[in-house]
């Protein structure tokens, strides 16, 4: 099982009965798996921060809730997930935020361990597959005892490693009684009540940190003492077995007492933690001064058994072949057929700035397409994009995603509408959730579980917040594409353009029967026009250019790039990818 | 009973979170400890893809360290050199002669066709499996994969009839014969001692 598996499987036998969440790398895979257990309803909420209200919601109602997101998603909640702690809970609640260190499918590093510390809620990290399970499980128990929302984090490693996990059985924990009581809500006068209490629980939580068994003393060599955790913890195991190490489980709030008898064992303490020297600095607060951290493992990146065995011993760590050898890299790039690529081609020729947003189209901001000028955070294209009007850019277009348009894409809209803002934007309509791998939204008609859902019907939603231009086109359709952008940038106020076409990727797509098309080399002038597409199926050749017809699905967006038409459809009988080698 | 470390590297779409997949799978079913760290997401679609499988008594991180993995599965000659330095002295770099041409970026320096040789100077042992140009002769470009895995299978000690039941119960029936085909072939290549 994946980490994210197994924190599903114990949620499940945690007696999770609701869960909610938007997809984001390297969160997804949970609510997509925990869909599959009976007695769970799960779904794919709008966003995180709708998730997390609805979470809450049905926490306070009574019943043990799980909400999921990767780690920008918390900052979407973060405004709940801040005022949360002051009321508390009555069911289990559980945040899961799954961090990404290294950024393999993420904009920024951001560590969600100060969340917890600025939230006051209490924090677990698990550091293997199989304790991803059992964790999760105590997660519950902690958040009903101390009535608090508990932060569940994780990272992508332990999220994607496959271990051996043991399952077990689920507790069925029937619904407790919600009670109402406004003083624990609302305005600011019960709030001050609250406060206090915060610190109150805070203490307790503290004290239950030096006895939880989550954070352990293994006992080993007297003279090397390491404190870590998570995913860190095994990368410690394999460099330096025979270490003495605290395992920390709970990383807020962190056991003082248990720390302070630890450090007072050793000379020096090595504190090996991935990401920001969080626990590093916890220590330093408690007034621990014989501790190692951040100055040995760095706080960029993803640490790893080499970078740890490095800081510990100053061993050099093996470096790549790069600069012995064309080691070119390999970022990744939009499908063959793909509707981004018709758009950003239809873009490239109107010379006008593109504010981007998330998702798979992210990707037309690298060469050849070179088609997106700005990107930062979900939904932020369009608000972007009229900034820039206002600074006197003529020429601007957002393009946005289906799903992130809903996510967090609308207010923005609504803004450029209300202020009458020239801000044109490219719905980027593919019917899926792309990047994340095809999760559902209230746009495609279906829920997480497949079943069939009232959709978005996106014309009339833009419409009615009063966009007046309005157009539908297929991105495949290069000139018509180019002229709806014309005439949209044209139209005094707000104008949307719907790029629609599903995304080549999903089932019912690639079921499709498709005509592959072929270089007639006769005709080729090799202008070099056709690579402007960045089709991954038009591949470079010594001379002219080739199409790999088995990964070419017919969307003749390079033939009409093609000045002289030496593009064209294979006939039948031809090979297909006869240049294989 | 040691660890041994295999790390996959590919071409996203290639299928190396399946064979990692297999692979662990068939360890396990051995009677080892095993872990899998891999990475995807973004690499889904065309992007450098690796995954990291461990297995033996007792596994700690996911991920082997630089210079200790065993045996380097690579799936595309270049990824072949992306993760040669995780390999251990001497060891084994098993790679399909294929080559997929990356998305230019501002690197000008054209794609490096002599891999391979680079390689063997370093001292590892360079198996070449035409592991595409067979896949495709055998009916589906996509087997390459567990034509790999199948080469690779010929170097490890986990016993056949673990490795026919790990592919009958993580392949989907239609495509089971078509790999089990590829993965017999090979093993072929490897056992007959003349891959490439």
């Amino acid at each position: 099982m994946s980490g994210n598996e197994a924190i599903a499987q114990g949620a499940w036998e945690a007696g999770v009965t609701f869960a909610a969440g938007y997809p984001g790398t390297p969160s997804t895979e949970v609510l997509e798996s925990l869909a599959g257990y009976e007695g769970v309803d799960a779904q794919w909420s709008t966003n995180e921060k709708v998730a997390f209200d609805e979470g809450m919601g049905a926490a306070l109602g009574g019943i043990r809730t799980l909400v999921t997101m990767k780690h920008v998603g918390l900052n979407v909640a973060a405004d709940p997930f801040m005022v949360f702690p002051y009321a508390g809970t009555n069911g289990g609640f559980v945040v899961l935020v799954a961090d990404d260190p290294g950024m393999y499918s993420s904009q920024n590093e951001q560590d969600s361990r100060y969340f917890a510390k600025m939230g006051k809620v209490p924090l677990l990290e698990p550091s293997d597959t199989d304790e991803a399970r059992t964790m999760i499980r105590e997660a519950y128990e902690l958040s009903e005892r101390f009535a608090s929302p508990v932060m569940f984090r994780t990272t992508t490693r332990l999220a994607h490693t496959r271990g051996i996990v043991e399952p077990g059985a689920r507790t069925d924990v029937p619904r407790r009684d919600f009670s109402p009581d406004s003083t624990r809500y609302a305005i600011p006068v019960y709030a001050r009540f609250r406060r206090p209490e915060l610190e109150e629980k805070l203490e307790s939580l503290g004290a239950f940190a030096e006895e939880y068994g989550g954070n352990v003393v293994e006992e080993g060599d007297p003279a090397v003492g390491i404190v870590t955790h998570g995913v860190p913890y095994q990368y410690v195991k394999e460099v330096a077995p025979d270490a003495t190490v605290l395992r920390l489980g709970m990383l807020y709030p962190l056991p003082e007492q248990k720390l302070k008898e630890f450090c007072a064992r050793f000379d020096k303490v090595f504190v090996v933690e991935e990401s920001e020297g969080f626990i590093q600095q916890e220590m330093a607060s408690l007034g621990i001064q014989n501790v190692v951290g951040k100055e040995r493992f760095t706080n960029i990146g993803e640490l790893s058994a080499d970078l740890v065995a490095a800081g510990l011993t100053g061993a050099p760590v093996q470096e790549d072949f790069s600069k012995e050898v064309a080691v070119l890299p390999r970022p990744p790039k939009m499908c063959a057929g793909c509707p981004h690529s018709g758009t950003f081609s239809a873009l490239r020729k109107l010379k006008v700035l593109v504010t981007g947003d998330i998702g798979c189209y992210t990707l037309g901001c690298l060469p050849p397409l070179n088609a997106i000028d700005t990107t930062f955070c979900m939904g932020a294209s369009i608000g972007n994009a009229s900034g820039f009007s206002k600074a006197g850019e003529e020429k601007v277009v957002a393009v946005i995603g289906d799903s992130t348009f809903l996510h967090s894409g609308l207010p923005s809209l609504m803004s450029a509408v209300y202020n009458q803002i020239p801000t044109t934007m490219i719905l980027l309509d593919n019917s899926t959730t792309g990047m994340t791998g095809h999760q559902e939204h209230p746009g495609t008609g279906h829920t997480l579980q497949e079943a069939p859902a009232p959709s978005v019907d996106f014309e009339a939603l833009v419409r009615s917040i009063g966009v007046e231009h309005v157009t539908v086109m297929d991105p495949w359709e290069l000139k018509d594409m180019r002229r709806a952008v014309k005439d949209a940038l044209a139209h005094p106020g707000p104008a949307v353009v719907i790029a629609r076409r599903a995304c080549v990727l999903l089932p019912e797509e690639k079921a499709r029967e498709r005509i592959p098309y072929r270089v007639d080399e006769e005709a080729c002038i090799q202008c070099d026009y056709c690579y402007e597409s960045g089709c991954p199926a038009l591949i470079r050749g010594a001379e002219y250019p080739w199409i790999r017809e088995w990964e070419c699905i017919g969307c003749d967006i390079c033939a009409q790039l093609c000045p002289v038409d030496a593009i064209l459809p294979v006939e039948a009988g031809t090979p297909a990818g006869s240049k294989e080698g | 009973m040691a660890v041994t470390n295999v790390l996959i590297a590919g071409v996203g779409g290639q299928g190396v979170i399946l064979s990692s997949e297999v692979l662990a799978l068939a360890a396990l079913a051995d009677g080892r400890d095993v872990k899998q760290g891999e990475f995807h997401g973004v690499a889904q679609r065309g992007g450098a893809v690796f995954s990291h499988v461990r297995f033996g008594d007792r596994v700690h991180s996911p991920m082997t360290p630089k210079g200790q993995v065993d045996y380097l599965l690579a799936l595309e000659r270049l990824e072949a050199l992306r993760y040669g330095h995780f390999v251990k002295p001497g060891g084994t770099v098993i790679v399909n002669d294929h080559k997929v041409e990356p998305v230019r970026m501002a690197d000008v320096r054209s794609y490096p066709d002599d891999g391979n040789d680079f390689l063997t100077e370093k001292g590892f042992e360079v198996v070449v499996v035409p592991a595409t140009a067979t896949a495709v002769e055998i009916g589906n470009h996509r087997a390459a994969n567990v034509i790999l895995l199948g080469a690779l299978a010929a170097h490890l000690d986990i016993p056949g009839e673990v490795w026919d039941k790990t592919l009958e119960e993580r392949i989907p029936p239609r495509l089971l014969a078509l790999n089990q085909k590829a993965f017999a072939a090979g093993r072929e290549m490897v056992v007959a001692g003349k891959p490439g």
